[in-house]
């Protein structure tokens, strides 16, 4: 049972991570109905840029976070800016290399500027604490306990800000947010920065337990698995979609090994095979 | 004789019925006009008809086929073509190519053949391009027959949205606005071709119109639709008079 | 001079008398004249270059023909794949296998493409109920579990210590020097491009480029989409397992490593490169990405060591020239080819908003 809760608990914090990674993917797929490959590389570079900020700099942590959050948002826009912006129009095809192309580049650079030597940081929130028999990285409840506290945040944010509503009748409709006096390009550039702070922020809260490295890039697919195992269209959905590849990591590495490293494509293969929109998909079929 | 025969078919679509109980025969070799408002569930038959959708209720009967135990890829061969409001061409592809894959209900060249292409392929091919000529010179579209679609403008490629559901040779033609988007000379010209294809062609036409002077000069009978509710059919001249007809649709000045 | 050019670029009006010559793979006698001379000369290479320069035209030749395959279920039927690196890893380490059980290449060959006919098929049949996105996430994710079970199955694969490749074997005669194994790749390459291109001007490939182009008008033209789209799958993972079994012969040691998301990438890359819907494309892009990556290596070694011993350089190149293509010219090198010969066809009245794209409003796929 302790095992069991320990598995659990170092699922649901893993599944954070993908969940918020995820988070980000969908939110830029629902406003432009673009897939950001890069999603996961752009949280290996907010780890980098983090640790450049605390480590390197020497700032201090609580303030290196949020620094390393406005760079991050504002790299987001950058990009979408100069290069997505760009691709507008053009199938879907092409936006998927666009953003491959630009994945692979963030992970070479991150290779060149920061060497492939696995870095770290000293984050203030070590340590481990124990209940119910079982012991948990203080670093892993941080990360539950943040994602949690963003949740809320983001939905607060999309309910009720000015903003966030824009940003939803952006994604729903572009014609009729431009019409309504929607900036719409702006609130899309908006989407590309909120999308990368958060990936940036699952950067920082899994640099304690993963050393910092520019192969951690390829951990966005797992959140592209889980993106696919939630939905596409729905932002719960790639929250859920995060835990269940969360958990399903721990539990298949500890009792079926050998195919821990597939485990999650195979499940979400299957969840496609019976539901091809994914668990919570909003997406229906096409107009006639 | 009937061609089609639909009998109290309904379909909704998250609680609003899109199309409630409607019932209508189409005689073979007739020109069957549907008209209504926007939004009143005459494309969903279509769509129902091209089994798109599963229908709540209701029999669709072709030539004494029953359509529901049929998948949307069966109908054409059954002899069902038909074109789309929106237009769904193949945008990068020749609107010969366009019109070549309209033939594809009459390929039984098998998959090891086609990539041999053997002598029996190369004979298909040419008797399919011979009937793509036909078409092709009917609605006159020789001029662009090596274009690509998507550079041509917006008239030609009604045709060739019209020219490929012919390629299938169908024995029911189904037309969903054939003439939106085309000025008063297209829509003549549209008008003489329903006829033709009528005439000449043999084939059963219904259509969906907004144009009244389009019904009135080629169609037989007319269906008024609204709120996906039947509301009046018959000859053109009784329809048009229909008081619910004028109301919620035509208006009232004539 | 100046005739020449006239002579060739001139605006061809090209009477045809009859349908054949539209069905033909030469328009003209010009364009047989030239393709034959082509095959010609690549055919008598081996007598003109010496043993380098075969080894990479090699190379270009087994590129090409896993961009063939990558392009006939991508560029023809619209269905992206970014993974078809799991075809090469099957049918590399498929052709290993059987010819160290002592098999000729006549056995361990054809294995190899129906082996990797069959990871097609395991792929298809789910995928093609998928669309976009989702069907592009499942073949990545479907090269991920090959690449593991390649470093999983050890007594097959050799796992991750890797695994030698014998030389072919045809009726009991072993292909030793690389001109033979250049002329092997090229015969089976010639072939598989006409199959491709018979495809193409027959029912069923017209059926996958109406699948690319609009699914929906396609199933109300009586197209099978199932039928179509598994045919191409199968079609692109056998030719794409042909070549991974001639990447076999021309590493000579296989790891799973070879096999990884950069190398499905970079056929991806390839045949973008090239021009996307195209055979031409196939071939412009492998003689690129061949060019490109021996100008890397050259490059490297000529730089100071502080600039070409980073790692990373080569993906990083990659990644930049995937984003310009997609960002200035789509339609890739043959499209830009295709504009230039347009324009010297059409000299001086060439217009340049002919190929103007249209900037348009995200066309959504989505119903609310």
């Amino acid at each position: 049972m302790n095992e069991f809760l320990q598995l659990l608990i170092v699922g649901v914090s893993q599944g954070c991570i993908y969940g918020l990674m995820a988070l980000g993917f969908v939110m830029i797929y629902k406003a432009t109905e673009m897939v950001n490959f890069a999603q996961g590389d752009m949280m290996m570079l907010g780890s980098f840029v983090a640790w450049t900020l605390i480590m390197d700099f020497g700032i201090p942590f609580w303030l290196g976070v949020p620094c390393t959050l406005i760079i991050m948002a504002l790299f987001g826009a950058l990009v979408d800016i100069l290069i997505v912006r760009r691709v507008i129009g053009q199938p879907q095809f092409a936006i998927v290399i666009l953003t491959l192309g630009l994945g692979i580049i963030f992970r070479a650079a991150a290779g060149m500027i920061w060497g492939q030597v696995p870095l770290t940081i000293d984050s203030p929130i070590s340590g481990f604490s124990s209940f119910y028999g079982i012991v948990i990285g203080n670093e892993r409840l941080a990360i539950i306990a943040v994602t949690t506290l963003l949740i809320v945040i983001l939905w607060v944010y999309f309910r009720y800000s000015k903003w966030g509503i824009a940003m939803k009748a952006a994604s729903q409709n572009q014609l009729a947010a431009y019409y309504s006096g929607i900036p719409v390009r702006v609130i899309i550039s908006a989407v590309w920065a909120v999308a990368a702070a958060i990936s940036a922020l699952a950067g920082i809260l899994l640099a304690p337990i993963t050393l910092i490295e520019p192969m951690n890039g390829l951990l966005g697919i797992k959140a592209f698995a889980a993106a696919v195992i939630g939905g596409f269209g729905s932002m719960p959905g790639a929250i859920l979609g995060g835990l269940i590849v969360g958990i399903i990591e721990p539990f298949a590495a500890a009792y079926i090994p050998g195919v821990k490293g597939s485990m999650i494509y195979i499940v979400m293969l299957i969840v496609l095979a019976l539901r091809p929109q994914g668990l919570f998909a909003q997406i229906h079929k096409k107009k006639l | 004789m009937n061609l089609l025969e639909i009998e109290k078919l309904s379909i909704s679509f998250g609680g609003v019925k899109a199309v409630d109980d409607v019932s209508f025969a189409v005689e073979e070799g007739s020109v069957y006009a549907i008209i209504g408002p926007n939004g009143a569930g005459k494309s969903t038959i279509f769509n129902l008809l091209s089994r798109f959708y599963e229908p709540l209720s209701g029999q669709l009967n072709f030539a004494g086929n029953d359509l529901l135990n049929l998948k949307a890829k069966d109908i054409a061969r059954l002899g069902i073509a038909r074109t789309f409001q929106n237009l769904e061409l193949f945008e990068h592809t020749s609107v010969l190519q366009n019109l070549l894959v309209g033939r594809h209900v009459h390929n039984n060249q098998s998959w090891w053949r086609q990539l041999l292409f053997t002598g029996s392929v190369l004979e298909a091919e040419l008797k399919h391009r011979r009937k793509v000529e036909e078409v092709i010179d009917f609605l006159e579209l020789a001029h662009y027959r090596n274009h690509m679609i998507s550079g041509l403008p917006y008239g030609v490629r009604k045709k060739v949205e019209l020219a490929r559901a012919l390629c299938i040779e169908p024995k029911l033609l189904l037309l969903d606005e054939p003439a939106s988007g085309l000025n008063p000379e297209e829509t003549e010209d549209m008008g003489f071709w329903i006829e033709d294809i009528r005439r000449d062609l043999n084939m059963t036409v219904v259509m969906i119109e907004h144009d009244m002077s389009l019904v009135k000069e080629v169609s037989n009978r007319v269906l008024a639709i609204v709120d996906g509710k039947v509301v009046a059919e018959g000859s053109h001249t009784s329809v048009q008079k229909h008081p619910d007809v004028i109301s919620a649709y035509l208006g009232d000045v004539q | 001079m100046l005739k020449f050019i006239k002579r060739n670029f001139d605006m061809r009006i090209l009477f045809k008398t009859n349908y054949k010559q539209d069905i033909n793979l030469a328009k003209h006698s010009g364009q047989s004249f030239w393709y034959a001379l082509l095959i010609l000369i690549m055919f008598s290479a081996p007598l003109i270059l010496d043993g380098y320069y075969i080894g990479e035209a090699t190379r270009v030749l087994i590129y090409a023909m896993a961009g063939l395959g990558l392009m006939v279920i991508t560029g023809f039927t619209g269905q992206a794949s970014l993974g078809h690196a799991a075809f090469l890893a099957i049918g590399a380490y498929t052709n290993a296998w059987f010819l160290a059980q002592g098999f000729s290449s006549f056995v361990a060959l054809p294995m190899a493409a129906l082996l990797s006919m069959i990871g097609g098929l395991l792929v298809a049949i789910p995928a093609a109920r998928m669309s976009g996105i989702y069907l592009a996430i499942a073949t990545l994710a479907f090269a991920i579990i090959v690449e593991d079970l390649a470093g999983h199955l050890n007594s097959i694969t050799g796992g991750n210590r890797g695994m030698m490749v014998d030389v072919p074997t045809l009726f009991g005669y072993q292909i030793w020097e690389t001109w033979e194994l250049y002329l092997f790749v090229l015969c089976i390459l010639v072939v598989a491009t006409l199959a491709v291109l018979n495809i193409l001007r027959s029912p069923l490939g017209r059926a996958m480029i109406a699948v690319r182009d609009s699914e929906v008008s396609s199933q109300a033209l009586g197209v099978n989409l199932i039928k179509t789209k598994v045919f191409a799958f199968t079609l692109s993972a056998a030719i794409t397992g042909l070549a991974g079994a001639f990447l076999a012969h021309y590493m000579l040691f296989l790891t799973p490593q070879i096999f990884g998301i950069l190398l499905s990438i970079q056929l991806l890359l390839m045949i973008v490169l090239g021009g996307l819907g195209t055979v031409h494309g196939v071939f412009f892009g492998a003689v690129l990405i061949g060019v490109l990556e021996t100008g890397i290596s050259i490059a490297k070694d000529s730089l100071p060591s502080s600039i070409g011993g980073l790692p990373g350089i080569e993906p990083l190149v990659f990644g930049l020239i995937l984003i310009s293509v997609i960002a200035f010219e789509p339609t890739g090198i043959y499209g830009r080819w295709v504009k230039i010969r347009s324009y010297m066809e059409f000299f001086p009245i060439y217009r340049r908003k002919s190929f103007k794209r249209q900037r348009s409003y995200l066309k959504t796929e989505r119903l609310r």
